[in-house]
């Protein structure tokens, strides 16, 4: 049978009895076997997920079901559920197991939403390839030689490979945007402060959001909805109860000059994008070109102070309380030394000393402080420009998702993946990649929309009219 | 020594870490709770699970504006949080959660008396709020160290003074108006043997008139009052000594030890960790608006100088008096429960030093358990002022039947007991001249010139009277009487 790949289509055939949850928790979980090669997923949760569908299954017959039932959601591994293992995609974590849900999880149990399974990405989040999982590197659905881009690739795989209706990932500096752009699926990083990031295991604090996955707009501000608001146990959330209703209307769009001029832009990347720009004209949009001085700040700025970050949130991963602990320890100083150099990866250990590094005495100034004024420069800017227009358009990614290997040991290309995307995660704005595209290589890439604080609603919409 | 304390002078700047008596941590809601069973109060907030994030303790920022503004310090508007990064065991987060570069107080001060006695204020650089570490035990088990997270999170304010200090004897001074502050704010026990107090000193010796700081050590491990006292004149003298012998005195963390009243090198300042602050991205600034301030200000209790400044100068107590009466702040208040109904300062204060004071002593008891109320003890004294009772009798009858009987007033005892003085005159006569009949040749004596037998014959009309005869009046009509 071929399952709707929406849950207002899905809810009406279970109403109907067309088909049952249980059926289509089956159907995904026959792609996950089927597809179990490309890696995505680290764990199916598969009796847990039958059982519940069920139960739920009682519930929408009974009328009592919550407005999320028959949803099922593949979770990243770095956020928490209670008594699930949890890993971050790192050695260190290995066979740890949550005492606590995060605060998404928790809202989308209430809403009836089921969690099939948890899914592969790059170590802490660290990546831009899913290349630096401990667990093997997650391969793209439209072409198993290919990455599926980063750090949640197994997020953004698992909803294009149909084996979930909507995925979670989170977005530090482009990880859900990039990886939907490479899988040709809508992927949201929302405003910083919107969704509680209690439980979703950091990396860099002032940046990271969670955010959906989904194959329509729909899904993803269904389950944007549930998750947004304010939660006690993160207090960086904002009061600012999120509005996601907004009517069409004739939008002024801005493009950033120095994006489309780009060394490594792929022509038919910009091709496609120019030519979307004139259909947008066409169809009485204004769209306009501004400079954006700062574009090659942008990833140093994020790597200073990612990293620095980073270098703080992972000293908790210790040997001590839980996760591994190196048999080679013998006191104190080999506990901290041989559990880490044994437990995280070439990846994490490269960010967590250069962020020990910009913090450290004597160098603090001319990195994370500079880095610090920088990201003051990139934010007004940014809120110069949405100040004039509703949104900023950029390709999401430079090019198509690359063969996996490709980037070799060359960490810096690595971080140039990320050029377009870390933008909005400095400026603290929403961004959306929309799966506009395909490549004449056969691969999809999306269009990245940028909008203004709290404005999901109107991005939301945006997405919806242009992906029509 | 004596005369190379004339020659040196100490410079000695202290760190007090004073522990809150806040009911949940300071970023979690996790019990604060000294003595539990190890272990016990630590959800995944305290043990720094994968995903958890800290929140503020609003009782951890209003007991740092009650004691910012009882030390008069600026209390900064938007205050920031920052990471403090380094590696222990007993710090599951690996960094504490601190104030770096916007501590909430500066530029307070603490009024303590020299070591002549002379009012002196030592300034404050900073008073800052962060979290307790857990606690490491090495000696339990021979061969492991031994985890306790339960203090993890507690939430602390630093105070960090100027190096305005002269002498261990002002440092133990200081110490002392620092424990009294917080206990009359209530916002720390000041126990410095269970370390909710804890105090380091930063020592350094210099020759008088010297422009020039000499090289400072840090001291810690001064788990008493007396014990902070004498590491720093250990340290004082050590200091001197080696710089009398032209020897090198190092930069270095020093540990006291009680045992034998020395301090000892620990590490060397040149291996200190570097902290690598940074803003906690964790937390946003919290802001102290106005109103929050005059909140607090609203709470906040009489303190220890302005009571001492009270009783000095507009109840012209003495110095002596005004310190006992102040040192604990329940003592305080039940004076000045007793002073809002009787204007006999000095009788109160007496009474209250004297037999109050006698009787918790010899009970072991704190003044919140004395069965007394302050306005049954009133009711005595006026008694007394009013000439009903004599001193004598208040204390020896009144005073004991009011400990047994709390739901009695000492004039209701006094009248059921008929110990109220009779002020009767024909009574009184009475009893005189029966004195004077039942001994007329030491009445001829007295007329005769022996003053001194006035007291046998006060005793026969006491003995007469029951003791109930107002003394005074006694005494002057006995007199007239024998004189005729």
């Amino acid at each position: 049978m071929d399952f709707p790949k929406k849950l207002t289509a899905i809810q009406i055939s279970i109403k109907t009895g067309e088909y049952t949850l249980p059926d289509l928790v089956n159907s995904y979980l026959n792609e996950i076997e089927k597809t179990s090669d490309l890696n995505i997923y680290l764990e199916v949760w598969k009796e847990e997920a039958l059982e519940k569908a069920t139960q739920i299954q009682e519930k929408i017959n009974s009328g009592s079901a919550g407005e999320l039932a028959g949803m099922v959601i593949g979770l990243k591994d770095n956020i928490c559920y209670a008594g699930h293992k949890v890993s971050a995609a790192s050695k260190i974590l290995e066979g740890f197991e949550s005492i606590y849900s995060s605060t998404v999880v928790e809202r989308l149990l209430a809403a009836d939403a089921l969690f099939i399974g948890r899914l592969n990405c790059d170590e802490f989040a660290m990546g831009s390839s899913n290349e630096k999982s401990a667990y093997g590197p997650v391969k793209n659905p439209h072409d198993p030689a290919c990455v599926p881009g980063g750090s949640s690739g197994g997020s953004a795989a698992a909803v294009a490979a149909n084996t979930c209706l909507v995925s979670l990932g989170s977005d530090t500096g482009g990880s859900i945007r990039q990886p939907a752009s490479f899988c040709g699926v809508f992927g949201m990083k929302p405003t910083y402060g919107t969704i509680s990031r209690h439980g979703l295991i950091a990396y860099a604090s002032s940046m990271d959001q969670i955010g959906p996955f989904a194959n329509s707009v729909e899904d993803m501000s269904a389950v944007l909805s549930v998750m947004a608001g304010a939660d006690d146990f993160d207090s960086t959330l904002s009061s600012n109860k999120l509005d996601l209703n907004a009517n069409p209307k004739k939008h002024k769009i801005a493009y950033l000059q120095e994006c489309f001029d780009a060394e490594g832009l792929d022509p038919e990347v910009k091709t496609a994008h120019l030519t979307k720009i004139e259909e947008l004209k066409a169809a009485g949009h204004t769209v306009e070109a501004v400079s954006f001085p700062y574009l090659d700040q942008l990833v140093p700025c994020y790597n200073v102070l990612s990293n620095a970050e980073a270098s703080s949130n992972l000293s908790r991963f210790d040997g001590m309380r839980y996760g591994y602990r190196s048999e080679n320890a013998i006191d104190l100083e080999t506990t901290y030394t041989k559990s880490r150099s044994e437990g995280f990866g070439t990846e994490v250990k490269r960010r967590i000393m250069l962020g020990t590094f910009v913090l450290s005495a004597g160098y603090y100034d001319a990195y994370y402080s500079k880095a610090q004024k920088v990201r003051r420069l990139i934010q007004d800017k940014t809120f110069e420009i949405l100040s004039e227009f509703d949104f900023i358009l950029t390709p999401t990614t430079p090019h198509t998702a690359f063969k996996i290997g490709s980037h070799g040991n060359d960490p810096v290309a690595m971080y140039l993946e990320d050029i377009f995307t870390v933008q909005a995660n400095l400026a603290g704005v929403p961004g959306i990649s929309i799966p506009l595209f395909t490549h004449s290589n056969g691969m999809p890439f999306g269009m990245q929309l940028i909008a203004n604080k709290f404005e999901e609603g109107k991005l939301l919409q945006f997405a919806e009219e242009l992906s029509e | 020594m004596y005369h190379l304390h004339e020659k040196y002078e100490a410079v000695i700047g202290l760190e007090i870490h004073i522990q809150l008596l806040t009911n949940s941590k300071a970023y979690s809601n996790d019990l604060n709770e000294y003595g539990d069973d190890p272990n016990s109060n630590i959800s995944a907030i305290t043990l720094a699970h994968p995903g958890v994030l800290p929140r503020v303790n609003e009782k951890q920022l209003q007991y740092a504006i009650l004691l910012g503004l009882a030390c008069e310090c600026d209390l900064r508007e938007e205050n920031q949080y920052a990471r403090k990064n380094y590696f222990y065991a007993d710090m599951p987060k690996g960094y504490q959660i601190t104030q770096d570069q916007t501590p909430i107080c500066t530029n307070g001060f603490v009024r303590l008396k020299d070591a002549d006695g002379k009012e002196k204020k030592v300034i404050l650089t900073r008073i800052h709020m962060e979290e307790d570490s857990g606690k490491s035990i090495h000696d339990q088990d021979p061969f492991n160290s031994l985890i306790d997270l339960n203090r993890a999170g507690t939430p602390l304010l630093e105070m960090v003074t100027e190096p305005d200090i002269r002498s261990s004897i002002e440092a133990y001074n200081f110490v002392t108006e620092v424990r009294k502050l917080v206990r009359y704010l209530e916002i720390c026990d000041g126990n410095m043997e269970e370390g909710s107090m804890r105090c380091d000193a930063n020592i350094s010796v210099r020759e008088r008139g010297a422009a020039e700081y000499g090289t400072k050590v840090e001291v810690k491990n001064m788990n008493s009052m007396r014990n902070v006292q004498r590491a720093i004149e250990y340290e004082i003298d050590r200091q001197i000594e080696a710089v009398e012998n032209n020897e090198e005195i190092f930069h270095e963390t020093r540990s006291f030890d009680a045992a034998t009243g020395s301090t000892a090198g620990m590490r060397s300042k040149e291996d200190a960790n570097d902290y690598r602050y940074f803003p906690e991205p964790d937390l946003l600034p919290v802001y102290l608006t106005q109103e929050k301030i005059a909140g607090v200000k609203e709470i906040m209790p009489p303190l220890p100088h302005e009571l001492y400044n009270k009783y000095t100068q507009e109840l012209k107590l003495s110095d002596y008096d005004a310190q006992i009466l102040t040192d604990s702040k329940d003592v305080a208040l039940y004076y000045e429960k007793m002073i809002a109904l009787s204007s006999n300062y000095k009788i109160c204060a007496n009474w209250l030093m004297g037999e109050v004071k006698g009787y918790l002593n010899e009970k072991g008891l704190h003044i919140s358990e004395f069965p007394i109320s302050a306005e049954r003890l009133v009711g005595l004294i006026q008694l007394i002022e009013e000439g009903k009772v004599s001193n004598s009798i208040a204390g020896q009858k009144v005073f004991p039947a009011l400990l047994e009987n709390t739901d009695k007033t000492a004039a209701q005892i006094a009248d059921e007991q008929g110990l109220v003085q009779e002020d009767d005159s024909d009574a009184l006569m009475g009893y005189i001249k029966a004195a004077i009949e039942a001994y007329p040749e030491k009445a001829a004596d007295y007329k005769g010139g022996k003053k001194g037998l006035l007291g046998l014959f006060m005793g026969e009309v006491m003995k007469r009277s029951g003791g109930k005869a107002d003394p005074k009046k006694t005494n002057a009509l006995l007199r007239e009487e024998l004189e005729k």
